[in-house]
């Protein structure tokens, strides 16, 4: 594979430069952070009262039943149960922020570390094994804001392409002046150096994966309302992103890709290496693009909540001066990592596929 | 503590699901495919004219050149023709003087002849007339002779006188 084609611009290099001290740093940092924070806890267990940062943060990057607003105050969302009896729908709000235990039409429901939805038994205690037949669907807060950045998403490329209709073969303009940059930079420094000629049938994926993450990882920085859910940063969204990423490329992987895989040009005797180093090549490949936007937004969340507990780890709000100073840097850099980590997915994304698409002659 | 990494929760994985899969179809349909074709088509109109201009340039020199041609050979053209009608004009005035020289010298030949011939005539007459005179003189002379001698002796002086003054 030619990687020469990144390096073509200087802008590009700079940015991999960036991207690559921003991940370092962010991902250090955030070790850092945990591990302090963690040690403080432990030092301090003890007092109802008692602030403990960890779990502050780990319930902020954490999924939720409810979208939680200011104080006590919280948006109840849909609980959807698929059970060995039938399907169960009731709103997060009966569980009275896991205080309650709701009476179901089948089961009683009992919220355990406000997010795991148990099956409780007759006495009163939770029955792991009748839990094992529930199935939780739920719209949960992530769930949520995704479905927000999905319907932006539509709405506003909807209207951009209305635009195009309208104003067909004129400059264009307005919401569609600032997008067509991006969707042009997606076409003609992702798809076409990496994928070749064969890019278009490909664009709507790599289109739609650069601004589905683009659109939850900005959305997850806004500390309020409609933000705030950690949707890219959670395991289970990146894995779906990197499963279709899995599925496409070995979709589209030619008789190349496949003898590249299975014969590939060393010596038979080295085959009981090589075939299974190039197998587990076709799993890690997306398995890297899993783990690496899911790392890089979680990190960024926990560092700004992190510097946010400071003021509160001190008891003192002459740290919130330098606190602040920290969380807004850390914010605009995270700004930029919002669109580097999509841009890195999809561009990954652009490259796999040209390798499964790549004709030797 | 609930933390996600290990047990991506089954709920989120299939929104997930279905929530990009059904953006990836309604955006693919209703705003990737009108957006890269409206793109597409730009930049093919942008590219023709920008073709077309090349080869209305191409058309300008080509028929700058072929005028620049034409005015050349017209100038050339131009300047033989003043060329010839000079030369013409040259021997046009040559001829008329030779001409002119030919005609103006006969006609000076014919009038000095002319005034030769006038002469010579005139003389005659005056030839004639003296002679004449000459005569009318001495049969004047003759008859004063015959009426008196002395009369006559004298008109003979005055009339020699005469004579001689003529």
């Amino acid at each position: 594979m030619d990687f020469r084609h990144f390096f073509d611009s200087k802008k590009i290099s700079f940015l991999a430069i960036f991207a690559v001290l921003a991940t370092f740093s962010v991902t250090n940092s955030a070790k850092a952070a945990v591990a302090d924070t963690a040690a403080s806890v432990s030092h301090e267990a003890h007092g109802e009262e008692e602030f403990e940062p960890t779990k502050m943060i780990m319930e902020h990057i954490s999924d939720a039943h409810d979208w939680h607003l200011w104080g006590h105050t919280s948006i109840p969302l849909p609980v959807i149960l698929y059970t060995d009896k039938g399907i169960e729908v009731f709103l997060s709000s009966e569980f009275h922020h896991g205080e309650h235990d709701y009476q179901g039409k089948y089961y009683t429901y009992r919220l355990v570390d406000k997010k795991k939805i148990r099956v409780v038994g007759a006495g009163g205690e939770v029955d792991e094994a009748a839990s094992q037949n529930v199935w939780d669907f739920s719209i949960t807060k992530n769930v949520a804001s995704m479905f927000l950045a999905v319907i932006l998403l539509l709405l506003i490329f909807t209207s951009v392409a209305g635009a195009y209709k309208k104003r067909e073969g004129k400059a264009p303009r307005g919401l569609q002046s600032f997008l067509e940059p991006i969707i042009l930079f997606v076409r003609d420094d992702i798809a076409r150096p990496n994928i070749g000629h064969k890019y278009a049938r490909f664009m709507p994926l790599l289109l739609t994966i650069f601004f589905f993450i683009w659109f939850n990882n900005l959305l997850g920085l806004i500390p309020i309302f409609p933000g705030a859910a950690n949707v890219t940063g959670n395991i289970a969204v990146t894995f779906v992103l990197a499963f279709i990423v899995l599925i496409v490329v070995n979709i589209n992987g030619n008789k190349y890709y496949w003898k590249h895989i299975l014969l590939p040009d060393v010596p038979w005797w080295l085959y009981p290496i090589m075939i299974p180093v190039e197998l587990v090549g076709v799993i890690s490949k997306p398995f890297a693009l899993m783990i690496r936007l899911f790392a890089n937004i979680t990190a960024g969340h926990i560092i700004i909540l992190s510097l946010i507990s400071l003021i509160f780890v001190f008891k003192s709000l002459a740290i919130a001066p330098v606190s602040l100073a920290f969380v807004l840097f850390m914010n605009v850099l995270e700004l930029l990592v919002a669109a580097l980590q999509a841009f890195i997915f999809t561009l990954l994304t652009a490259l796999f596929i040209g390798m499964a698409v790549e004709e030797h002659h | 503590m609930s933390f996600d990494i290990g047990n991506p929760s089954i709920g989120l994985v299939f929104w997930t699901a279905v929530a990009f899969l059904l953006l990836l179809v309604l955006l693919r349909k209703f705003a990737w495919k009108p957006i890269m074709e409206a793109i597409g088509e730009r930049e093919k109109s942008i590219e023709d004219a920008l073709a077309s201009a090349e080869k209305a340039k191409d058309e300008m020199a080509r028929l700058t050149n072929e005028n620049e041609q034409l005015l050349k050979a017209a100038r050339a053209e131009r300047d033989i023709i003043l060329k010839e009608a000079k030369e013409l004009k040259d021997q046009i005035v040559a001829d008329a003087k030779v001409t002119a020289q030919t005609e103006g010298a006969k006609l000076i030949e014919q009038a000095r002849k002319e005034i030769d011939d006038q002469k010579k005539r005139a003389l005659a007459e005056v030839k004639n007339q003296v002679s004449s005179l000459s005569l009318e003189i001495a049969r004047k002379v003759l008859q004063k002779e015959f009426e008196d001698g002395q009369k006559q002796e004298a008109l003979v002086a005055d009339l020699l006188k005469d004579v001689k003054l003529n």
